[in-house]
C-alpha cells in the first residue's frame, strides 16, 4: 500500500498539493504515481513565471517504463521549481512528498485547492482502481 | 566481444596508398592538427570479422519469430529486394527528368492506385517518409482545410490508447490535444466523446484497429458524431494489416489516413531500412496533398507541382522510392486475393495465440482480437513482471513482444504474430510462454535474472538513462 499523508490535497491524476503560507502550494506526484512509473530517469520542469490553468499539463516525468504528463493541481503562476530534480530525478522515487517536490504555484483562486481530494477520498480513488 | 577501438594497432591499415600515409601529417599546418580524437587503425580482415561477429548477434525476422506488437514485423519476401535492386531503378537519378523516369513514375502512380483500392480513399501522396511523417502531413492537411473554410478550430481529440506520435504531430501543427478515455472493453468511451466534440474540434485521430488490437464497435457512430459537428476523422493506419482486403478505411467513416508501407506492405523497418508513410485522403481534401503528385495523361506520367492549395513539399524529391518498389512488388505478388488472405491469416494467428495463452496469462480484455492482443502481468506469481517475462523470452530465441504499451493495461505484453508464422512456430511460441509461466512459479529468480543466453545479459536501463556513458573509454 502506498503512502498517502494527511493534510495535503490530491488529484485524480496522482498529483499532490500542499498549502505553504497563504497562497503558495507545493506540488509533486504521489507515492502511488512513482510506484507505478518505477525508476524515474528524467523530469522536464516548468519555468518560473509560467502561468498555468488548473489541469493544464505543466511537467513531464519519464521512467524506464513510460513518459507521463504532470498536470497543475491548481491554476496560477509558477513561483519556484525544484532544480535538484534535473540531476537527481531519483528523489521522486525516494521522497515523493518531500525532497521530490516538483514546483510551487501561487494560486489565483483558493477554491481550486478546496475542490481537490483529501487523503480519504484519494485512498478511495486508488481502491477503485482508476 | 569488445569494441572496434580495442582492435586498433598504431600504424595498421586496411588499404595502403603508396606514399600517402608517410607524408600526410607534414602537409597539414600544425595549428590545424587536433589531438584526442583517436580513430581506429586496423587491418581489413580484422574490421570485417568484427562487424561480421556483431551482425551474428543481431536478431531479425530472418532469424526467428518477432512478435513485437504494433510493429507488424512480418517476413519481407526476398523478391522485394530483387525488384528494388534492378539496375534501371536503383541507378535512376532523381533529377533524370520525366522522359527518362517513366517506369519509376508508373510504379508510383500504380502503387498510389492500389493503396486507394485497399483503403477506399480517393487520392494518395507517397511523399511522407515514415508513419509519423504521414501523420504530420495529415494534420497539416486538416489545418489547411479549416483555414480555407475560415473556421478557427483548435482541438484534436486522441484516445488514451494512441501511439505517442499522434499527440506529437498534433502539437507540432499548433493544435491542442484532448485525450478521449476508453471503456473497460477497449472501445472509445462514447459518452465522454459526445461531451468533448463541439465547434472547436478540428478532428479526431484514431488508430483502427486500435492499439489494443481491437476493432472499435462504434466506429460509424464516432464518425457521425464528428461529421455532425463539421470535424474530420483521421485514421492512423499503423494496424491496417488486420483489415486489408477485407474492409476499407474510408467506408468506416474516415476522411484521411496514413499507411505504413514498412509494416503492412512488407518493407524492412526498425534498423533495417527507411520507412514510408503515404497519406490518403477523401476527395474534398485531395487538393491539399503535398507536392509533387504523380499525374497521368494516357500512358505518360509526370510530376505535378502546379497545385496552388497544396500544403507544399514535405520531403526532398519524391519520398523513399525504393520502399515503394518493395511494397509494389509485395502487392503485385499477392494480388487482391492474396492481400485479403494475408490480413485474414494475421487475425487468425493472433486469435489462435490469444485463445491458447489466455489459459496461462491474464487477459484484461477478453474479446475476439484483430491482428494483435494485450496480456497483463497482473496475476504473475512471486512479483515476476512483464519486463522479466520479456527478457526470458529472449533466452528461448524469440524477439520480445512490445511491453508496457498501451499504458492503460497494467504491465502490458502486446503480441502480434503476423500472418507469416506457421502453426508449428505459433505452437512452439505458446509452449515457450507456458514454460516461462511455470518457471515464474517454480524458479522465479531464473526469470528475474533473464536473459542468461544472450551476448549481453540484463542491462541496467535505469543507470543508462540516469548516467549515460556516451563515449567509449578504456
Amino acid at each position: 500500500m502506498s503512502s498517502i499523508p494527511e493534510g495535503i490535497k490530491y488529484t485524480k491524476d496522482h498529483e499532490w498539493a500542499r498549502l505553504e503560507g497563504d497562497f503558495v502550494v507545493t506540488c509533486g506526484i504521489t507515492d502511488h504515481a512513482q510506484e507505478m512509473l518505477t525508476d524515474i530517469v528524467f523530469v522536464e520542469l516548468p519555468e518560473k513565471g509560467d502561468e498555468v490553468k488548473q489541469g493544464q499539463q505543466i511537467a513531464v516525468v519519464e521512467s524506464v517504463k513510460a513518459v507521463s504528463d504532470v498536470y497543475a493541481p491548481v491554476g496560477g503562476r509558477v513561483v519556484d521549481v525544484n532544480m535538484k530534480l534535473e540531476d537527481s530525478p531519483e528523489l521522486l522515487n525516494s521522497d515523493p512528498y518531500g525532497e521530490g517536490w516538483i514546483f510551487k504555484i501561487e494560486m489565483s483562486s483558493k477554491e481550486e485547492l478546496d475542490e481537490l481530494m483529501d487523503e480519504k477520498a484519494y485512498a478511495e480513488h486508488l481502491e477503485s482502481g482508476d | 566481444m569488445g569494441v572496434i577501438f580495442q582492435k586498433s594497432k598504431k600504424g595498421r591499415r586496411g588499404v595502403t596508398v603508396p606514399g600517402w600515409f608517410k607524408d600526410v601529417k607534414e602537409e597539414i599546418p600544425s595549428a590545424m592538427m587536433r589531438t584526442g580524437l583517436e580513430t581506429v587503425e586496423a587491418g581489413e580482415v580484422d574490421v570485417v570479422r568484427h562487424y561480421t561477429a556483431l551482425s551474428q548477434m543481431n536478431f531479425g525476422v530472418d532469424s526467428g519469430m518477432y512478435p513485437l506488437g504494433s510493429c507488424t514485423m512480418k517476413y519481407n519476401p526476398k523478391i522485394n529486394e530483387k525488384t528494388a535492386s534492378l539496375e534501371g531503378f536503383a541507378n535512376l537519378h532523381p533529377l533524370a527528368g520525366e522522359e527518362m523516369s517513366q517506369g519509376a513514375l508508373r510504379v508510383m502512380h500504380e502503387l498510389a492506385g492500389y493503396l486507394c483500392v485497399i483503403s477506399g480513399m480517393d487520392a494518395f501522396s507517397l511523399a511522407p517518409a515514415a508513419g509519423a511523417h504521414g501523420e504530420l502531413a495529415g494534420v497539416m492537411v486538416i489545418k489547411k482545410y479549416f483555414q480555407e473554410r475560415k473556421e478557427d478550430r483548435k482541438v484534436i481529440l486522441i484516445p488514451d490508447t494512441a501511439h505517442g506520435t499522434n499527440p506529437a504531430s498534433v502539437a507540432m501543427c499548433g493544435f491542442e490535444v484532448k485525450e478521449v478515455p476508453s471503456t473497460k472493453e477497449g472501445d472509445v468511451d462514447m459518452e465522454a466523446l459526445a461531451q468533448m466534440v463541439d465547434g472547436s474540434t478540428a478532428a479526431m485521430m484514431l488508430t483502427s484497429p486500435n492499439t489494443l488490437g481491437l476493432f472499435d464497435r462504434n466506429i460509424h457512430k464516432i464518425a457521425d458524431l464528428l461529421h455532425a459537428k463539421g470535424a474530420l476523422f483521421y485514421c492512423d493506419g499503423a494496424n491496417l494489416n488486420a483489415v486489408m482486403g477485407k474492409a476499407r478505411v474510408k467506408d468506416m467513416g474516415f476522411d484521411l489516413m496514413h499507411i505504413n508501407l514498412h509494416k503492412t506492405f512488407s518493407t524492412p523497418h526498425g534498423g533495417g531500412g527507411p520507412g514510408s508513410g503515404p497519406l490518403g485522403v477523401a476527395q474534398k481534401l485531395e487538393k491539399f496533398l503535398p507536392v509533387p503528385v504523380i499525374a497521368r495523361r494516357g500512358e505518360t506520367f509526370s510530376l505535378d507541382y502546379d497545385r496552388p492549395d497544396s500544403i507544399g513539399r514535405i520531403h526532398s524529391f519524391y519520398g523513399n522510392f525504393l520502399v515503394f518498389l518493395k511494397a509494389y512488388t509485395y502487392i503485385r505478388m499477392l494480388g487482391p486475393e492474396g492481400v485479403r488472405e494475408a490480413g485474414e491469416n494475421a487475425v487468425l494467428n493472433a486469435n489462435y495465440l490469444l485463445a491458447r495463452l489466455k489459459e496461462h496469462y491474464n487477459l484484461p480484455i477478453d474479446r475476439i482480437c484483430k491482428h494483435e492482443f494485450v496480456l497483463s502481468d497482473q496475476d504473475m506469481p512471486h512479483g515476476v513482471t512483464t519486463n522479466d517475462i520479456a527478457k526470458r523470452i529472449l533466452d528461448y530465441g524469440y524477439h520480445a513482444p512490445t511491453v508496457y504499451f498501451p499504458l492503460l493495461v497494467h504491465g502490458a505484453i502486446m503480441i502480434e504474430p503476423t500472418e507469416t508464422e506457421s502453426l508449428e512456430t505459433l505452437d512452439a511460441f505458446v509452449e515457450t510462454m507456458i514454460r516461462i509461466r511455470k518457471e515464474a512459479e517454480s524458479d522465479p529468480e531464473l526469470v528475474k535474472g533473464a536473459p542468461q543466453t544472450t551476448p549481453v545479459k540484463r542491462v541496467d536501463a535505469v543507470g543508462a538513462a540516469r548516467k549515460p556513458v556516451l563515449k567509449w573509454e578504456e
